[in-house]
């Protein structure tokens, strides 16, 4: 071999990366072109979804104070978060590592963690406008406080990237993409299950399993916000758990997505 | 000086083929010397392991052995700092399906640190390079196949890498399309000195525009050189093709030595043969009574197809386009 001081004389220059917030906002961006001009039937599904469970209950459900009213909307709120994050990017993250299309973005000059992050947000952003839209109509329906519904807007930012999250390690941990689909549902009919009825109606083990949900801690900080009387400490407390949860999924999919990219192929 | 992009040795990687199986290498023992501002191919059939080198030079593929160097820097898998080098074009790019082409493009550009309005100006300039400016709006999943190919050459041109590593960059593309590919590389390779690498089974492109051509057979480097010189190694044989009216007389001397000697299609037989016996062959088929039957015939020197062949590759399915 030749002298290694020789070789890197007359390397060409390597182009200056972008910082990770410039590809992350860049993966974002992108994403979002792509989600909104191919996505959109199925955001329409996730809201009307979500709006379907509030007008069921409304009816069938008897009034015993606000509490089970809030839950409701509260758990059909973050449910539209759950099914564009936890089912929609499970399935995406897991056909994108099925048909080797990570190799994309792992090919760039850009770390794992911008592109779940880019990804992760530009699916979260889209699951805010039907979630408010949830908050709102639920609100009105079942005579729930208008006070404090601003608090939905942090919420759902947090909450949505927090299930955006999950999903994306979902689809990229699991082996194929038919379980990360199956996944992915599962875990969205547990937020659903267990974000919409009232934890004082659920036996003490399934209980024990709400706790540990991540949807779990935005259903009580929207519930409390939705009954009028939210405490600034409780909410904190609550968001900052919301947020932990995305940050240890984030970080999950991020490790998740090298290895997803170093398979042999054809 | 002779200066080297990529210094490749003892490469291998395995795979497992199923749950309890034992891991079959998809390469083994690879060295390569990759030439920098050349253009290199990687030529061989299905399965000859071809995208796995590939995807090892780009830092995708973690060796399980062996060591790749880009000028004189060791490549470790996933890190960043290949892609700041390298721009990698793979063999679909399912990734951009729903994303319009403009977008797909100018969001390469930002990927690789250009600036927005930089990225913008790239964009366009690809679309007017590659007569894309049609298409820019429509989504690559919406395209036909050979206009999504060039959509996903403008993305690996996409903020000039001094090395393009592009897997099978003109499968699909009619002539033109083509063309307009060859010519964008040529560019980049007069005005920046670009060294590409790229992964072809045609064998009629693999010759007319490789520098050097590396010929790959169950992941294994069966010969590397200049295609030129590939084909002069095997220069004292020709292949002969013969195309048959109807079946050939199995009592004439000639048609049962070459029926021996012939990879048969059909009626389609085609014999690799010294000088001398080829034309002696042709000259008894044609003077004697065998010719009623024969309805077709070429003598062609070797090309790289017939070197692949004399040094024991398979033949499954590279192209003659």
């Amino acid at each position: 071999m030749t002298q290694l001081g020789e070789r890197l004389e007359t390397a060409p220059d390597a182009a200056p990366a972008p910082s990770f917030f410039a590809s992350v906002a860049s993966v974002y961006v992108g994403q979002l072109a792509r989600v909104r001009a191919a996505r959109g039937p199925l955001l329409f599904v996730a809201t009307l979804q979500s709006l379907g469970i509030e007008i069921l209950l409304r009816g069938v459900v008897r009034h015993d104070g606000r509490s089970t009213a809030a839950t409701i909307v509260a758990g059909s709120t973050v449910l539209v978060a759950a099914f564009v994050g936890l089912n929609l990017l499970a399935q995406r993250f897991g056909s994108l590592r099925e048909r080797g299309a990570l190799d994309y973005y792992a090919a760039l000059p850009i770390s794992g963690g911008s592109v779940v992050l880019g990804t992760t947000a530009s699916y979260a952003t889209f699951a805010i406008p039907g979630a408010l839209l949830t908050a709102v109509v639920g609100a009105a329906m079942y005579g729930l406080s208008f006070s404090h519904l601003w608090l939905a807007l942090p919420t759902m930012v947090v909450a949505g990237i927090a299930l955006s999250a999950v999903g994306a390690a979902i689809g990229l941990l699991l082996p194929r993409p038919e379980l990360a689909t199956v996944a992915g549902q599962l875990a969205m009919t547990a937020v659903l299950f267990l974000g919409v009825i009232p934890p004082g109606h659920m036996p003490a083990g399934v209980r024990g399993l709400r706790d540990v949900l991540p949807s779990t801690y935005a259903v009580d900080a929207l519930t409390a916000a939705l009954r009028g009387h939210p405490s600034v400490g409780g909410q904190i407390w609550r968001l900052a758990v919301t947020a932990g949860y995305a940050a240890i999924a984030l970080a999950l999919a991020s490790r998740s997505f090298r290895r997803a990219v170093d398979r042999p192929r054809g | 000086m002779h200066t080297a992009a990529y210094e490749v040795r003892g490469l291998r990687r395995c795979y497992r083929g199923g749950r309890r199986s034992e891991p079959v290498p998809a390469n083994d023992g690879i060295d390569l010397d990759i030439p920098a501002g050349g253009v290199f191919g990687v030529l061989g059939p299905n399965g000859a392991g071809k995208s796995t080198l590939i995807r090892q030079l780009v830092g995708l593929l973690r060796p399980d052995a062996g060591t790749v160097h880009l000028f004189g820097a060791p490549i470790r898998a996933g890190s960043r700092a290949t892609g700041g080098v390298v721009a990698y074009l793979a063999q679909d790019e399912p990734a951009l399906d729903e994303t319009p082409v403009g977008v797909a493009i100018s969001t390469t550009a930002r990927l690789r640190g250009c600036s927005r309005v930089e990225s913008h100006r790239i964009a366009n300039d690809l679309l007017a390079e590659l007569d894309l400016g049609e298409l820019a709006d429509r989504p690559l999943g919406s395209l036909s196949g050979g206009q999504r190919r060039l959509a996903c050459v403008a993305v690996a041109l996409a903020g000039d890498r001094p090395v393009l590593v592009l897997d099978e960059p003109t499968t699909g593309l009619d002539p033109v399309a083509r063309r307009a590919v060859w010519d964008a590389l040529a560019r980049r390779r007069r005005e920046s000195g670009t060294t590409v690498v790229l992964v072809t089974h045609n064998v009629l492109e693999a010759e007319s525009v490789l520098d050097r051509v590396a010929l790959l057979d169950r992941g294994r480097v069966i010969a590397c050189d200049s295609p030129g010189r590939l084909k002069a190694s095997v220069s004292d044989e020709v292949r002969l093709d013969l195309v048959w009216r109807r079946d050939p007389p199995t009592d004439d001397p000639v048609v049962s030595m070459l029926s021996a000697r012939s990879s048969r299609d059909g009626r389609r037989w085609t014999a690799r043969l010294a000088h001398a016996e080829a034309r002696a062959a042709l000259d008894s088929l044609v003077s004697g009574p065998t010719l009623d039957a024969l309805d077709d015939f070429t003598l062609a020197t070797p090309s790289l197809e017939d070197v692949y062949l004399a040094l024991g590759g398979r033949d499954d399915d590279m192209e003659r386009v």
